[in-house]
């Protein structure tokens, strides 16, 4: 008989989060696992795409609400995915580092004056105000409304914009739209190297 | 990627150029080794014995940079053998969906006539003006009937047809002419062409897995259209188990090219306008493909409704048809200039660009000749970087070697959530568009780009209400209704589908898209993956892309009802190529669809008009000819793949006196290093422990344990030349610039013996720099600003360096 993870869960009847933590997939694992009682605290299964190569493979996540915050307690590959069917290369295995346990993450605005020589912490208003103000000076006052040949263009090409393959869809969606907005043409991003 | 992840599975033979999916897409090679499980050869080619070699049948070396005469001697190797075992061979697909038997103007020559180039070249052989270095392509152009219909001879025995044009083209590229090039031995080349020949049978079918190895090079897209070609001979595109498959290398890249944000394309590859347009009807007209040809469905017929559409996405009711429904608020570009990556960077050291933005990108690290980017990036006025972490870019101000006092860029760095910490969609390169979740709480105040992006926007907007500026309403009409606090991201994934204006309701497919003003889609190409809810069963609340049903019904492992995939769920494009003229699919066991008599079943059909023999049109409806291509005349350095060397090469180029690629632009002469202080080959590449820039996994301690340090791989032979030992400190050295990094002294590169030269050659993983948990030396500190005649891709994968063991 063949069990995928799911069916494995509803025919332990134990659908909580203890047998998360461990490899359902092996006929050890399946052995071992009827015995361990479910565990008291819930955990939450939460489903993602990974954010490293191309392939698109799927993730679950298991997070529990800690000091008010939903924290990442464990990320495996998820069985039922089509293209990584559970597996998960180095980078995969190692992707609940990316969490907000990781004490190298940003967690406030930073902000460099010029010619300064350190980072500052800043408000996150501050910052969009002073971003804002930037970037409308810059494009205003290098705006070309017509060209020399009296074509109207309606561009500025003193603001570059690269990004992002890292973002979602809806984000490049509304960053594609904002930068056309705005007249910028020099607009690049991973795809082209 | 034509085909996607799980028809890997489907092939009969798998070559794997130009790409190490065992290392760099480890989620591909569980579906490569199920086709070995059924009896599929794996051929990798590769100037490395890679961890994707270790695994194939067959691995032959071939010097970076040399793909276009392989794959041409495989080429010949094919239409030699066409020609003896013409039953091998699916000459149907090659005459009806190919444009093998058009004719070709008899005053075209080729490199065979002209040492190297083609006819029309502006420049004398080896041009160093770059005003003359380009093609006046009229020469190239096929014959065509009055009404514009390209006249055939589909007997392929005109001697001006594309076909015979192809065999005298590629009868140069002698399997000892690959040898003098490529490096690669005779015999092992031999078995390549063998093993590989043999899905040129109607029913078995090859697939081409590659990645950056075969676009970063002056002359990358040459490279791809030596596979189409290949591909195309053997009946292989459009099939089950086939297809020509761009290993992608970032979770989103395919959806952020799909929404475009490129200088040259709006979003769903709709042509960016430029200063020639004066207005909505002139953009269209210049962009929108004609054809008399009653049997070419020219999708690209539709760009008025697609444009249109967009503009209503982006400007609502401000779009009106009196004003041209907003076109005038885009940008145009100047016509002919380039705007892409490299020209980027040249424009911001000349003082051109003075404002940058960065979203979750590091050119720092990732960009050609480094150390020419981040001095660049002195000369702004102010810089803007979203990012998870401190990245070399956001940094650049405090690299080595540099005082930050001298440097008067403003800079703001935004603490950006991860991708489980938000909840939006990702397109991978199967195309398939496949929703994810918040999982987590980010850290402190980070928040998502779709949030930052809303709030400069609103900033903005309100800065341009009460204080105006040039095309202000560009900004204040621009609609944003994504609600009033944080974003809506379902709110904007249904605009990016598309509305019907006149009910509210949105749009079922690209098909109901009107160029009238009455529809709205952010993007044609995504049309279908939200719909109203209720109305598909596979979807309750419309999200298609949030599909999970795992069951594979067709056979074939489409598994059509997991998330979603652009255009309208096809799984594998250009599918009707799939068939024969009656609709019978030429592999029999592996149907991707089969015309029933009154209609079609499998995957969705490029179109679903009958098969050719019962009125249908051809094939490749995306082309406005119709047919796919083996003589492409738009490309800039000609219309057939012809090899040159790499910008920096060790060697004169065997074929012809026509040293590099006629077309590519130069930017700095003087920074090309010579063979006699620059003797070695160099290629960057990548680790499985680490990503691209470095800043998702360089911070990641698991990550830096498994992979602490860029290194330098060497030959044996080569460590002995130069007296270094596995593990020594080595600098590596071009004329762009030095690092220092580990030596890896290893059998896996071996020296290339090249009709008697040796030709050794070494590699550097680029994912480092000065930033995070782990640093070191930049690769890219060492790679050229030159990029391919057509992309601009940088050539980050050939290149010449010196290499030696550190004091």
């Amino acid at each position: 008989m063949e069990l995928n993870r799911r069916d494995f869960l509803k025919a332990s009847g134990a659908g909580v989060g203890g047998i998360f933590l461990l490899n359902a997939l092996s006929p050890a694992a399946m052995a071992r696992t009827a015995t361990i009682p479910p565990l008291k605290k819930q955990i939450g299964e939460g489903y993602t795409i990974c954010p490293y190569d191309g392939s698109g493979c799927g993730f679950l996540v298991a997070s529990e609400m800690k000091d008010g915050k939903l924290k990442v307690v464990n990320i495996e590959g998820d069985p039922d995915h089509p293209v990584n069917r559970g597996g998960n290369c180095s980078k995969g295995a190692a992707m609940r580092q990316l969490s907000a346990d990781n004490p190298w993450r940003l967690s406030k605005v930073l902000y460099r004056e010029p010619g300064g020589t350190e980072w500052v912490e800043k408000e996150w208003d501050w910052a969009i105000e002073r971003i804002a103000r930037n970037i409308k000076d810059t494009r205003d006052a290098n705006f070309t409304t017509t060209d020399g040949e009296g074509n109207l263009v309606n561009r500025t090409d003193a603001i570059g914009n690269f990004g992002g393959s890292a973002l979602d869809n809806e984000e490049c969606y509304l960053l594609s739209k904002l930068t056309r907005a705005l007249g910028i043409v020099y607009l690049e991003h991973h795809a082209r190297i | 990627m034509t085909n996607h992840w799980n028809d890997i599975a489907n092939a009969d033979a798998i070559l794997v150029i130009g790409a190490n999916p065992a290392e760099n897409h480890p989620a591909s090679f569980g579906h490569i080794m199920d086709a070995i499980d059924e009896g599929a050869k794996l051929i990798v080619v590769d100037p490395r014995f890679t961890r994707s070699a270790a695994r194939a049948h067959i691995y032959a070396p071939m010097r970076s940079g040399t793909d276009i005469a392989f794959i041409g001697g495989m080429i010949k190797y094919v239409l030699d053998d066409i020609d003896d075992n013409p039953d091998d061979y699916n000459l149907t697909y090659i005459t009806e969906y190919t444009n093998a038997s058009y004719l070709i103007n008899s005053n075209f020559q080729g490199p065979a006539d002209l040492e190297g180039l083609f006819s029309g070249y502006e420049g004398e052989s080896n041009e160093t003006d770059g005003s003359k270095r380009k093609y006046n392509k009229s020469s190239w152009a096929w014959l065509t009937d009055s009404q514009g219909i390209p006249l055939r001879d589909k007997t392929l025995q005109d001697p001006d047809c594309v076909f015979q044009h192809l065999k005298r083209h590629y009868a140069r590229y002698t399997p000892a002419m690959v040898n003098a090039i490529c490096g690669t031995p005779e015999d092992t080349f031999l078995d390549v062409c063998q093993a590989y020949a043999a899905v040129g049978k109607a029913s078995k079918t090859g697939t081409i897995m590659y990645a950056m190895g075969t676009t970063q090079h002056t002359y990358g897209a040459q490279n791809i259209r030596s596979y189409c070609i290949l591909q195309l001979l053997l009946g292989n595109i459009g099939c089950a188990g086939g297809g020509i498959n761009a290993l992608r290398g970032e979770s989103n890249v395919q959806g952020s090219t799909d929404h475009c944000l490129l200088f040259h394309i709006l979003p769903g590859y709709l042509k960016v306008p430029t200063d020639k347009d004066s207005s909505l009807a002139d953009y269209i007209s210049r962009t929108t493909p004609t054809s008399n040809d009653p049997l070419s469905l020219n999708w690209w017929q539709h760009t008025p409704k697609y444009i249109v559409s967009l503009l209503k996405a982006w400007y609502g009711d401000a779009a009106t048809a009196a004003n041209d429904f907003g076109f005038h608020y885009l940008p145009k570009i100047e016509d002919g200039k380039n705007y892409s990556h490299i020209s980027l960077f040249e424009d911001m050291n000349d003082g051109v660009i003075k404002g940058l933005m960065v979203w979750g990108q590091n050119p720092a690290v990732g960009g050609p000749n480094a150390n020419l980017e981040r001095s660049a990036m002195d000369k702004l006025d102010w810089l803007l970087v979203t990012d998870m972490w401190q990245t070399e870019t956001a940094n650049f101000w405090q690299r080595p070697g540099v005082d930050p006092a001298d440097i008067d860029t403003e800079v703001f760095l935004l603490p950006a959530l991860s991708s489980y910490e938000k909840e939006g969609s990702v397109t991978n390169s199967s195309r398939w568009a496949q929703w994810r979740y918040k999982c987590a709480d980010g850290p402190g105040e980070a928040e998502d780009d779709l949030y930052m992006l809303t709030i400069i926007y609103r900033k903005l907007k309100e800065l341009y209400e009460a204080e105006g500026g040039p095309n202000a309403e560009a900004i204040t009409n621009l609609t944003w209704d994504y609600g009033s606090g944080h974003p809506d991201v379902h709110a904007v994934a249904k605009e990016i589908n598309g509305y019907d204006l006149t009910t509210g309701k949105l749009v079922v497919s690209f098909g109901a898209l009107k160029d009238d003003g009455t529809t709205s889609s952010g993007n044609w190409l995504y049309a279908q993956s939200y719909v109203e809810p209720g109305t598909d069963a596979t979807a309750p609340d419309g999200n298609k892309m949030a599909r999970r049903d795992a069951v594979d019904t067709s056979g074939i492992g489409l598994y059509s009802n997991w998330s979603w995939c652009w255009p309208i769920n096809r799984r594998i494009i250009y599918n009707r190529a799939s068939v024969d003229l009656d609709g019978n699919p030429w592999d029999a066991d592996q149907p991707v669809i089969r015309w029933t008599g009154s209609g079609w079943t499998g995957d969705v059909p490029d179109g679903g008009a009958a098969p050719m023999n019962q009125g249908g049109y051809y094939p490749f409806i995306m082309k406005p000819e119709g047919l796919s291509r083996l003589y492409g005349p738009g490309m800039a350095e000609g219309p057939m793949p012809e090899h040159y060397e790499p910008w920096e090469s060790p060697i004169d180029n065997p074929m012809s006196n026509q040293q590099n690629n006629p077309a590519f632009k130069i930017w700095h002469a003087d920074e090309q290093g010579s063979t006699s202080e620059y003797p070695y080959v160099c290629s960057t590449y990548r680790v499985s422990e680490h990503w691209q820039g470095g800043q998702m996994t360089r911070n990641n301690p698991w990550l830096v344990k498994l992979q602490p340090q860029p290194f330098c791989e060497m030959s044996e032979e080569l460590a002995e030349i130069k007296g270094i030992k596995n593990g020594d400190d080595v600098i590596v050295r071009s004329k762009r610039g030095e690092v220092k990094v580990v030596a890896v002294v290893t059998k896996r590169f071996k020296p290339f013996q090249m009709n008697g030269d040796t030709v050794h050659q070494v590699g550097v993983v680029w994912h480092w720099g000065y930033t995070g948990l782990s640093t070191g030396d930049s690769a890219n500190m060492l790679t050229p600003h030159v990029g391919d005649a057509n992309t601009m891709i940088p050539e980050y994968k050939a290149f010449l360096v010196d290499v030696e063991k550190a004091d």
